[in-house]
């Protein structure tokens, strides 16, 4: 659909309903009467204003192509191209806009105007999609009358197993309306069939997923994180291990969105938290063909597979955000993808001190995967706010905390070695003199979250680590 | 009726003609690439043995690791120098 040219002269668009604009019946009908050229436009009523010859916006077309977000609006066009606007009643605007300073001199100075029809909130998204669907690339499938387009959508495998919304064009100029991306951007090259991505075909999966608009930006920086030979999306995604990209979401926008980072951080019933994870493994799926059978060669898998995502409890913590610590600067978005699977509680309820809580982490955490092995897996720990505060009261930073759990978990190789302890499971016999720490340096990420009763906090383990198979990114998030 | 927008990747599958399997390995090229997992290199050592006594002339080749797909020049590699390449995955 072409764009309609203004004609030269004055341009005012107007709708019956606004009472600023009938209050400026006069002032139009004087420039009527006047040497330059005046062209109305009205929204609703194709009779008002009486005598001016106003042509009927139906559609709205002019209204959206020329950006009119207040009636009236007055523009001045000169060959073809707009150099000056002004909107509401501002007499001395008008005056300035037309040359004019005779008019609507028995009006008051000033009064506000209405909102234009085109961007009726009832409206707008039926708009966006018949003026701007021609920037949408994606191949059109349309539903059968008689077809349920959820059960459709069910059949030709675009789902993890759950309902997805339909991606119409209505809604994914919607999602678009997050970003100021362009949506022919190419965001990333998808694993496992390396295919480009756009930011359209993020946002078409990101409807999928049940995001919001504002969600984008962080589905973008997620899509961004994990494909590349850094984290190894590949990798994870093929891996006979139950892992998943886990998301972990820093900064204010975390909160401008919703996300959720206390109570039942991991659980259900947060909107922003579930979709953004759902949105990125939906994309690996659709646009990478990633599917579970296929590349993905799980023996288990885990439930957060589906979407596992969540913000730090920056608020709340005694330290440093994740991302901070990451190297982000303070008070701005990021987020952290970590090949995880699901989380494991650790309990103590009776220490009151930080090295007897270090003891109960370190034993832990010596578990992950198998006591015996080592070097080979990073992990996220979860501290939970009772817990912190046991150290926050002693006074301990992140890196102290972190630094007193790596110190307990030296351990010696003729426990770890295969066959020690009746476990045929560990590292080769020559290492039986060697100390060996359960974690490479920086191989324990430190993140603050969970609700505010409970002396509980979280483990998440990982994957084969560092340039053998994934290591932690961390994105900022930009519009 | 809905419409609705493709969240695929649209890709149209290209369907590639095989080459024939040889008569005999005897005299040709074959290929063994070792994706690097812990113990892989024991069957490729007995499968490379077995192979040289039916007389192919055996290549090793190894993956940087098994996570991530062979490099490229690693694939170009072993295009150009084998005519027979035995693909397979452990776990």
């Amino acid at each position: 659909m072409s764009t309609p040219t203004l004609p030269d002269g004055l341009v005012i668009v107007v709708k019956h309903e606004c009472e600023t604009c009938r209050l400026v019946v006069p002032v139009i009908s004087q420039l009527k009467a006047g040497s330059v050229p005046v062209t109305v436009y009205t929204q609703d009523d194709p009779s008002f204003p009486a005598g001016v010859g106003a042509i009927h916006d139906a559609d709205l077309a002019v209204s959206w192509h020329s950006d009119i977000e207040t009636v009236p609006t007055v523009i001045k066009v000169e060959n073809g191209r707009e150099v000056a606007r002004t909107f509401g009643w501002v007499r001395d605007e008008w005056h300035a806009l037309t040359g004019r300073n005779d008019l609507g001199l028995e009006l008051p100075a000033f009064r506000p105007g209405c909102g234009s029809l085109s961007v009726d909130p009832d409206l707008v998204d039926a708009l966006r999609a018949r003026f701007g669907g021609s920037v949408l690339s994606a191949r059109r499938v349309e539903t059968a009358a008689a077809e349920d387009e959820f059960e459709a959508m069910f059949d030709r495998g675009w789902t993890d197993g759950l309902p997805v919304v339909p991606p119409t064009e209505e809604r994914v100029l919607r999602m678009l309306t997050g970003t100021t991306r362009t949506p022919s951007d190419v965001v990333a090259v998808v694993p496992p069939d390396l295919v480009e991505v756009t930011v359209e075909k993020i946002a078409i999966n990101a409807v999928m997923a049940g995001c919001k608009p504002e969600y984008l930006p962080w589905v973008i920086a997620g899509v961004e994180a994990v494909c590349n030979d850094t984290f190894n999306i590949h990798g994870v995604l093929a891996t006979t291990m139950p892992v998943g990209p886990v998301i972990v979401c820093n900064g204010p926008g975390t909160r401008a969105i919703g996300m959720n980072s206390g109570m039942n951080v991991f659980g259900q019933g947060n909107r922003a938290n579930l979709t953004i994870g759902r949105a990125v493994q939906l994309i690996i799926r659709n646009v990478g063909g990633g599917r579970p059978g296929e590349v993905d060669r799980a023996t288990h898998g885990n439930p957060g597979k589906i979407s596992f995502c969540f913000a730090e409890d920056e608020v709340g913590s005694p330290w440093t955000s994740l991302a901070e610590s990451r190297g982000v600067a303070p008070g701005h978005d990021a987020i952290t993808v970590f090949p995880g699977e699901g989380p494991r509680c650790v309990v103590d309820q009776q220490a009151r001190d930080p090295e007897s809580l270090c003891n109960t982490f370190a034993a832990c955490l010596r578990t992950l995967h198998n006591p015996k092995l080592v070097l080979a897996f990073d992990a996220i720990l979860v501290m939970g706010p009772e817990h912190s505060r046991v150290f926050a009261e002693a006074g301990w930073n992140r890196e102290k905390v972190l630094d007193e759990i790596h110190a307990r978990l030296q351990l010696p190789g003729s426990e770890l070695i295969r066959g020690a302890n009746g476990i045929a499971e560990g590292i080769p016999a020559h290492l039986k003199d060697a100390t060996l720490p359960k974690f490479r340096p920086g191989g324990l990420l430190l993140v603050h979250a969970g609700g505010g009763a409970g002396l509980f906090s979280a483990i998440i383990g990982g994957w084969a680590n560092g340039d053998v198979g994934s290591q932690p990114v961390t994105r900022e998030v930009t519009p | 009726m809905t419409t609705l927008l493709d969240p695929t990747n649209e890709r149209r599958v290209q369907t590639m003609e095989r080459v024939g399997r040889p008569e005999s390995l005897n005299g040709l090229v074959v290929g063994l690439l070792d994706i690097s997992k812990p113990r892989g290199d024991v069957f490729l050592d007995r499968l490379e043995q077995r192979l040289s006594e039916m007389g192919a002339d055996v290549r090793r080749f190894k993956k940087p690791t098994f996570t991530k797909p062979a490099p490229v020049d690693l694939r170009h590699e072993i295009a150009i120098q084998c005519q027979v390449v035995i693909e397979a995955l452990a776990d």
